[in-house]
């Protein structure tokens, strides 16, 4: 029967129609769902890793074991991937291996717009690329086919507005994939001889799929008015229609490589201008001017941000619709820490101190925003960590007794352990504060290894990060509670002060969590509220300012106490004493 | 028939998600194709958040564009005002007359702009603005106004009978709070056939 899925939840649909039983991911928007949905298949063992890395050693591990496997990833965690990647390419698989790649044009929530079919070229990989969830199922599977008929992985490439789009989608039976045995072969060891002969192996496959690519049903020729053409794949190709409709012939590529020749040559011949619409890197574009092909393509599309029906009227002269607007100057409202969040705390401190904070990636990059203001600069997964490291040896005690790293627990397991372990050993007097709120948050809520559960929620093994952290040799390793704005500040200003490495951990769930106990909101004594606006400082989304007093959304108010902290007029009630 | 376009938008946390997949359900199951584009991630923390739903014949492009929206099913005042130029010049704007301090106003930096329906209205749109927050609570909780909302939003189909609505949110919300939606989803289907257009 029809239904209207998610092109992630299609891509699960895929793999769970095509005998998948395992999947091992981490999470990053805008891929996570393709995980979460697989996981509601019992027959699919699904687990959140440390990292991407990890993710996809694991797949592979499980192909070698003679299952089909996949994992799912953002671009950027391709990054983290890379090192397997491309001698896995070498190695092969013993069953079908994909490996879900999205990538985020216009970067709704990533720190890049980098384009994975590099990847997919650099390490001789084939990528299919679907155009709407009807085509991210059934690539899937078609997916698991090549990759154990050519044996090799194959990629899956999404972007935002396939990933997360509904479209209709047809559902087919799940067909069992037998196991296959497992045969110890001496060539598979990768190095010298065997590492070469693999490499010919590639590099006669990748020859194979060029010939698959010219006539398999992944790439088709939509004819109509051979004035223009067009090619093109993924949600792009939506959009050349869109703008086209039947007034353009249309060549609509699923498998991004290896890209055909013969197809491009027959297709070019039959037009009379052609282009190709690509979004971000002018990756098609490059394929035909190798083949001396005349097109068009970033001369006329941007290489920046993501595509729509408009831009493509723009960019070809054609009439754009006709719009209303209002004159006023519409406010932004950009995302922000949740009323409540513990994050907060930490970073109205640093923001207090004036601290060079070296930042990370998750819902605490929210931390750079005005009022907080509290973060320098981010750059990937556990740069925070080794990043501050290289800035304190640069700057010396000028730098490590004004600076931080800020990262979030997940994020820690991802790529800060090696980070500190760099701080340790390499002797920098650095100070990490990890904000342990017991969650990935930003990408909405999965568990990690330092919650003590699994993808399902059941019991699993728990990292104790006190320990590791003592355990990789830094001896400083204090908790404070965020919700407590002079313990934070006691415990940055005496680990700065301090004369080793040193690492805060600022530890309370995140308020978000379901189930969470919160306290009740507080209320505003008016009569001693003066209008200061400084409990505005912390940017809780809950206070607003009204007839010259703060205001307290009730709706919004978990009743955290912060703001209460900073009120010199007793207006708003402070922390709780619970001790003597 | 061409393809129709509908957009919902609001603030993160009002539960545009779930108003967005009752009527990708209901549109469905008239037999249309329909594509629904959604923002996960980053955005939903509070930020401005938008769905685009389509339908018709044959859909291609998972999103609406400038100029192109026939119904824009506005949560809340601003984020109307933000996406107007979304809007069909002939197209039909339906807000909830809540207002939501962003950031910016909450720190004092920019000031949430006075009179905004009447300057949508000038500005040559059709406006159908109610406090659905009050319908709302009305229902029984704040929670149901994204299902209010669709309420009023569904007398612009007058192709689809009222029990198609009522079995999609049999369908998508869970038991519990079934009733509860389908007395918000009642009310707002009334406010909205009140209403003069």
């Amino acid at each position: 029967m029809k239904e209207l899925m998610l092109g992630n939840k299609a891509v699960a649909r895929g793999m769970y129609e095509a005998g998948v039983t395992f999947i091992s991911s981490y999470p990053g928007t805008p891929s996570t769902e393709i995980t979460e949905e697989a996981a509601k298949y019992s027959e699919i063992d699904c687990e959140w890793a440390p990292n991407e890395k990890v993710a996809l050693e694991a797949a592979h591990g499980a192909t070698l074991g003679g299952v089909r496997a996949a994992c799912a990833m953002k671009h950027v965690g391709l990054n983290v991937a890379a090192d397997p990647l491309f001698t896995i390419s070498y190695q092969g698989v013993n069953a079908g291996l994909v490996i879900c790649v999205a990538d985020d044009p216009g970067m709704h929530s990533s720190q890049n717009e980098q384009d994975s079919r590099h990847y997919a070229r650099a390490a001789k990989v084939p990528m299919l690329e679907p155009a709407d969830s009807e085509e991210a199922r059934v690539f899937t599977k078609r997916a698991f086919e090549l990759s154990e008929k050519y044996n090799t992985p194959v990629f899956i490439r999404m972007c935002t507005r396939i990933a997360h789009s509904q479209s209709v989608v047809e559902p087919e039976e799940r067909e069992a994939f037998p196991q296959v045995p497992y045969q110890k072969d001496p060539t598979k060891v990768m190095m010298t001889a065997n590492s070469r002969n693999a490499h010919v192996r590639v590099e006669q496959r990748t020859k194979d799929l060029i010939a698959l690519a010219e006539n398999t049903e992944l790439n088709r020729v939509e004819m109509g008015d051979t004035h223009i053409g067009v090619i093109t794949s993924s949600t792009s190709y939506q959009y050349a229609r869109e703008v086209f409709g039947e007034r353009a012939s249309v060549l609509k590529l699923g498998m991004v490589w290896p890209l055909p020749e013969q197809l491009i040559r027959d297709f070019a011949a039959k037009v009379e201008t052609l282009y190709v619409l690509e979004e971000l890197d002018p990756f098609i574009e490059e394929h035909c001017r190798k083949l001396g092909i005349r097109v068009h393509g970033k001369d006329v599309f941007p290489i920046c941000g993501e595509f729509s029906q408009n831009l493509v009227r723009a960019c070809l002269g054609f009439d754009e619709p006709q719009t209303l607007s209002v004159s006023d100057a519409i406010p932004g409202r950009p995302p922000v820490m949740c009323a409540g969040c513990p994050h907060r705390g930490v970073f109205y401190v640093l923001h207090k101190k004036k601290l060079m904070v070296y930042g990370d990636i998750g819902c605490y990059t929210l931390g750079a925003i005005a009022p907080l203001n509290a973060m320098d600069l981010n750059v990937c997964m556990g740069a925070s960590c080794s990043g501050l490291h290289g800035f304190n040896k640069a700057m010396g005690a000028a730098g490590e007794k004004n600076s931080v790293g800020v990262i979030g627990d997940s994020t820690f397991i991802h790529s800060g352990i090696t980070g500190i372990t760099e701080i340790a050993y390499n002797m920098s007097n650095s100070t990490v504060i990890i904000l342990d709120n017991s969650i990935t948050g930003m990408t909405g809520h999965q568990q990690n290894p330092t919650t003590g559960k699994n993808l399902r929620g059941d019991p699993a093994g728990k990292v104790d990060l006190e320990a590791l952290c003592h355990a990789v040799g830094i001896r400083r390793v204090r908790v404070v509670d965020p919700y407590d704005l002079a313990a934070v500040e006691a415990a940055v200003t005496e680990e700065l002060a301090a004369e080793e490495p040193s690492v805060i951990i600022s530890r309370r769930p995140c308020v978000m969590i379901r189930g969470m106990k919160h306290q009740p909101p507080i209320q505003v004594d008016s009569a001693r509220c003066v209008g200061c606006r400084q409990c505005m400082q912390i940017g809780c989304p809950a206070i607003s300012f009204r007839e010259k007093k703060a205001r307290i959304d009730p709706t919004l108010c978990i009743g955290c106490r912060v703001c209460g902290q900073m009120c010199r007029f007793s207006a708003l009630p402070g922390r709780e004493v619970t001790e003597a | 028939m061409s393809t129709k376009n509908i957009m919902i938008v609001g603030v993160g946390g009002q539960g545009t998600l779930l108003a967005s997949k009752l009527l990708g359900d209901v549109l469905l199951r008239q037999g249309y194709d329909v594509k629904v584009s959604e923002v996960h991630g980053m955005s939903q923390r509070g930020g401005s958040v938008v769905t685009y739903v389509r339908y018709g014949e044959k859909v291609y492009s998972p999103v609406i564009d400038r100029g192109e929206a026939d119904v824009i099913l506005s949560f809340e005042k601003l984020e109307a005002a933000r996406w107007l130029s979304w809007l069909k010049p002939e197209g039909l704007m339906i807000t909830n007359t809540q207002e939501m301090e962003p950031m910016p106003v909450i720190t004092g930096a920019a000031a949430y702009p006075e009179n905004l329906v009447e300057k949508m209205r000038a500005a040559g749109a059709r406006v159908m603005a109610k406090d659905f927050l009050a319908i709302a609570m009305e229902a029984g909780s704040p929670r149901t106004v994204n299902v209010a909302l669709i309420g009023c939003l569904s007398t612009s189909f007058a192709e689809i009978p009222e029990e198609d609505w009522l079995a999609a949110i049999d369908r998508i919300v869970p038991e519990k709070f079934r009733d509860l939606n389908k007395k918000a989803f009642a009310l707002g289907r009334q406010a909205g056939q009140k209403e003069d257009r």
